[in-house]
């Protein structure tokens, strides 16, 4: 009934159940007690999921089309696009030549007269090739024009470090696409996320960047029946509290999720609840719900694989500052990406993110369990 | 074979093309190669040392029309036609004008650039739209917005930052758009237009034969400078658009100049229209100041959009007789360059042709020219009464659906508090 449980090719750290998550786990000795449950819940990958999502939206929407770097014939550089192009034949999903900056114009220009893209970067690496049409045409357009020309497109692709691929290719954007105004920029990490995420940018009518993770694609989650069904899809701008708890929140988005759904487990063992938040969407940020953990736990970590210096994390502290500042009893942690370019050897690379452990001992440090240490890693 | 002849920017024989009904056949690759070559006529010396050539050359080109339209009973325009693209030029000229005497007077504000001296492109090519075909432009984009339609008096209020402008305020000077008459901007970037434009014409494509709009053949016209087509977005249009065959046409308004960059110093090889070929698409040189040329050549052009063939190159040599923006001192160009394209003023060389041909008289013209300056006087005065932006506008339109703006400390959407636009609610 589970299913095979897809590993993650390539994963550096080795986690093998990362993608059940917390009740998973504990579940898992009395499987026979689930299988005498009705067949709601079924698993599904991320890749699935996001395939499943466009497939739908296609066909609900003449209007919803793909374009990108090997999205056709290759059936996408991650497989994410597989079969489309069978089912809805070239005019509908567009192979293009190596132009980022060409072909994201091109989608704003054409989501302008009303069609629907989604344009694929093969990474967001490669978005800054063409930042200049995410930004400029396709954010600032609406306000521009005050409001004469709406941009409903989709920019969606892998964010974010992945196995050994050296520094041009593992940068977070979260934080340069969060700055600006008229974007809204999604981070999924479940399969349920995926679907109900992509399926809300596509049917929204602004310029909607989607980060994804490339090492998310093969983890595989448990669906309810209603993420299956068509027409599911969920709110931009809501956070989902994933674990409850009532010592310190941790704030995580896309595969930090996971990571900080672990360490939960790992600080239960020490006897400290945390309460972990999974962004889900980082332009708007839901500051309410942040806010009103913090409120509850006092305590504030967030987890982010991007740059330290201006990141999400910042934003968030600057955020709990201004608005429970009174309700703070111990300074917030950050935790990020190491503050160099990503190196391409293993060890090191492993030095430069965030790990399960770096999340627990912050914890602990925002929790007055362990001294406070000289060096934050 | 027709296509060689459609290249071909002497006027007499293009008149010919374009009475003629049978569709010409799209060529191949290799044909085009030739048919480019095959333009390069005798007359024109093109050595590239020379900093005058440009002008020598179009001299003769100028010298030449002049002679045979003067001697052919068969005119280009019928007088409504002529009538309406004199308008249309007028209107471009005085309007621009006026920008500059209200930026000196401090009506007008930021960034400013004019057209004058180019209406002959602009006239020349947006007089043969519908209204639902789209025009992108870039930061010299006003008389573009004017000709395909946009009233004077919301294009003077969004200069003035007005409530009542095209924008309401919120774009300005470089950011024209109107989705009324397809303008879909007015980018500050060099060249990011082009791609916009691709799009669009992509969409037109995308709706006849996906959507099964069976008689969408809307085009699109790129507008951009001798500056941009050095930049790379440039290049991967053309690759795209000839490569899929989309309703577009790039129109390059060569007037030598980027800001203080010569075309000359900045590219290595000045011939734009020759960038077409090399991507498979025709590339065309017409000379951009005067309007009738450029008339039968964008005829063409868009013929061949609308019937499918695919995308044109057209490089238009034109001239701006002011700086680059109001802000530019002009020190760099040379006075007697400036003096000889003076000389060939589009308005003049038109209103000249409209009166020895018997199109108009002097009276008519002089109505006409009235007419459009009370137009625009009238647009200044519409703007300087309007009001300026309300507060709560800042807020507005930055979102189509603002729930984009999120939750706030309350747990509701931030939109929905109805003081959210007023500015007293937290952002």
């Amino acid at each position: 009934m589970w299913g095979i449980l897809r590993q993650k090719a390539g994963g550096v750290t080795g986690l093998s159940s990362q993608g059940l998550g917390n009740q998973m786990l504990r579940l898992r000795p009395v499987a026979s007690a689930m299988r005498s449950y009705s067949s709601a819940t079924k698993e599904m990958t991320v890749r699935d999921a996001l395939n499943s999502a466009l497939d739908e939206e296609m066909a609900a929407d003449p209007n919803v089309f793909v374009m990108g770097e090997e999205v056709g014939e290759y059936q996408g550089a991650y497989k994410i696009t597989k079969g489309l192009l069978d089912k809805y034949g070239p005019e509908r999903v567009v192979d293009t030549p190596i132009t980022e900056a060409g072909f994201a114009g091109i989608g704003v220009g054409s989501a302008y007269h009303g069609l629907r893209p989604v344009i694929e970067f093969m990474t967001f690496n490669f978005s800054m090739q063409a930042i200049d049409h995410v930004i400029n045409s396709a954010a600032k357009s609406n306000y521009m024009s005050a409001g004469q020309i709406n941009v409903p497109i989709v920019f969606r692709g892998p964010n974010g470090p992945a196995a050994g691929v050296g520094a041009q290719h593992s940068q977070c954007y979260g934080a340069w696409f969060g700055a600006v105004p008229g974007l809204k920029v999604l981070v999924p990490y479940s399969s349920e996320d995926a679907r109900g995420l992509l399926k809300a940018a596509i049917r929204d009518p602004d310029p909607v960047v989607f980060l994804e993770n490339e090492l998310l694609y093969g983890e595989s989650f448990p669906v309810s029946a209603e993420v299956l069904d068509s027409s599911f899809c969920l709110p931009i701008g809501k956070a989902k509290i994933e674990r409850e708890g009532k010592d310190v929140t941790i704030t995580a988005f896309s595969k930090m999720v996971g990571y900080a759904l672990k360490a939960a487990e790992i600080l239960e063992k020490d006897g400290i609840n945390a309460e972990v938040i999974n962004l889900r969407s980082i332009r708007p940020l839901d500051r309410a719900t942040i806010n009103a953990s913090v409120r509850k736990t006092n305590r504030l970590v967030t987890v982010e694989e991007g740059f330290p210096q201006h990141g999400i994390g910042a934003e968030i502290c600057a955020s709990v500052v201004e608005d429970s500042f009174g309700y703070l009893d111990a300074p917030v942690e950050r935790i990020a990406g190491a503050d160099v370019p990503t190196p391409y050897a293993a060890n090191l690379e492993r030095m430069a993110f965030p790990q399960i452990e770096d999340i627990v001992r912050a914890a602990k440090r925002a929790c007055y369990r362990s001294p406070m240490a000289a060096n934050a890693s | 074979m027709g296509f060689a002849r459609a290249i071909n920017p002497h006027p007499l024989p293009l008149l010919a093309d374009t009475r003629a009904t049978k569709p010409v056949p799209a060529p191949s690759s290799s044909s085009l190669f030739l048919g480019s070559t095959r333009t390069l006529r005798p007359t024109q010396t093109r050595s590239i040392s020379s900093p005058h050539r440009r002008s020598a050359a179009s001299a003769v080109a100028a010298k030449v029309s002049d002679v045979k339209l003067k001697s052919t009973t068969n005119l280009l325009v019928t007088k409504e036609e002529g009538l309406e693209v004199y308008e249309d030029m007028i209107l471009g000229r005085v309007f621009e004008d006026m920008c500059a005497q209200m930026y000196y007077r401090g009506k007008m504000f930021g960034f400013v650039h004019l057209y004058n001296g180019q209406e002959a492109v602009s006239s020349g090519f947006i007089k043969l739209l519908k209204k639902e075909d789209s025009v992108v432009s870039t930061y010299r984009d006003h008389v573009h917005a004017l000709s395909k339609g946009v009233p004077a008096r919301a294009v003077m209020s969004e200069l003035f930052g007005k409530t009542t402008g095209c924008c309401r305020g919120q774009g300005g000077s470089m950011h024209m758009f109107s989705a009324e008459h397809n303008v879909l901007g007015g980018f500050a970037f060099i060249g990011e237009g082009i791609p916009v434009a691709t799009g669009a014409a992509f969409t037109s494509k995308y709706k006849r034969e996906v959507l099964k709009e069976a008689d969408c053949d809307h085009v699109t016209l790129a507008f951009f400078g001798d500056g941009t087509a050095n930049n790379g977005q440039f290049f991967e249009c053309l690759n795209m658009a000839a490569l899929w065959k989309l309703p577009i046409i790039f129109v390059v308004e060569n007037n030598l100049w980027a800001i203080g960059m010569s075309h000359l110093r900045a590219t290595s090889d000045p011939e734009i229209w020759k960038k077409g070929p090399a991507f498979g698409m025709p590339g065309v040189h017409v000379d951009g100041m005067d309007v009738l040329k450029v008339r039968e050549v964008a005829k063409e052009a868009i013929g061949r959009a609308r019937r499918g063939e695919g995308p044109t190159l057209v490089e238009c040599e034109t001239y701006r007789f002011r700086g680059h923006s109001l802000a530019d001192p002009d020190e760099l160009r040379d006075p007697d360059e400036k003096a000889r394209y003076a000389a060939r003023d589009p308005i003049t060389q038109f209103k000249k042709y409209l009166i020895e041909n018997k199109l108009a008289s002097e009276a008519e013209l002089k109505a006409i020219e009235k007419k459009i300056d009370e137009v625009v006087e009238e647009a200044v005065e519409f703007a300087d009464e309007s009001p300026a932006p309300s507060r709560s506008q800042l807020l507005e339109n930055v979102f189509a659906d603002p729930r984009g703006f999120g939750i706030g400390p309350d747990g509701r959407y931030r939109c929905e508090d109805p003081k959210f636009t007023e500015g007293t609610a937290q952002v």
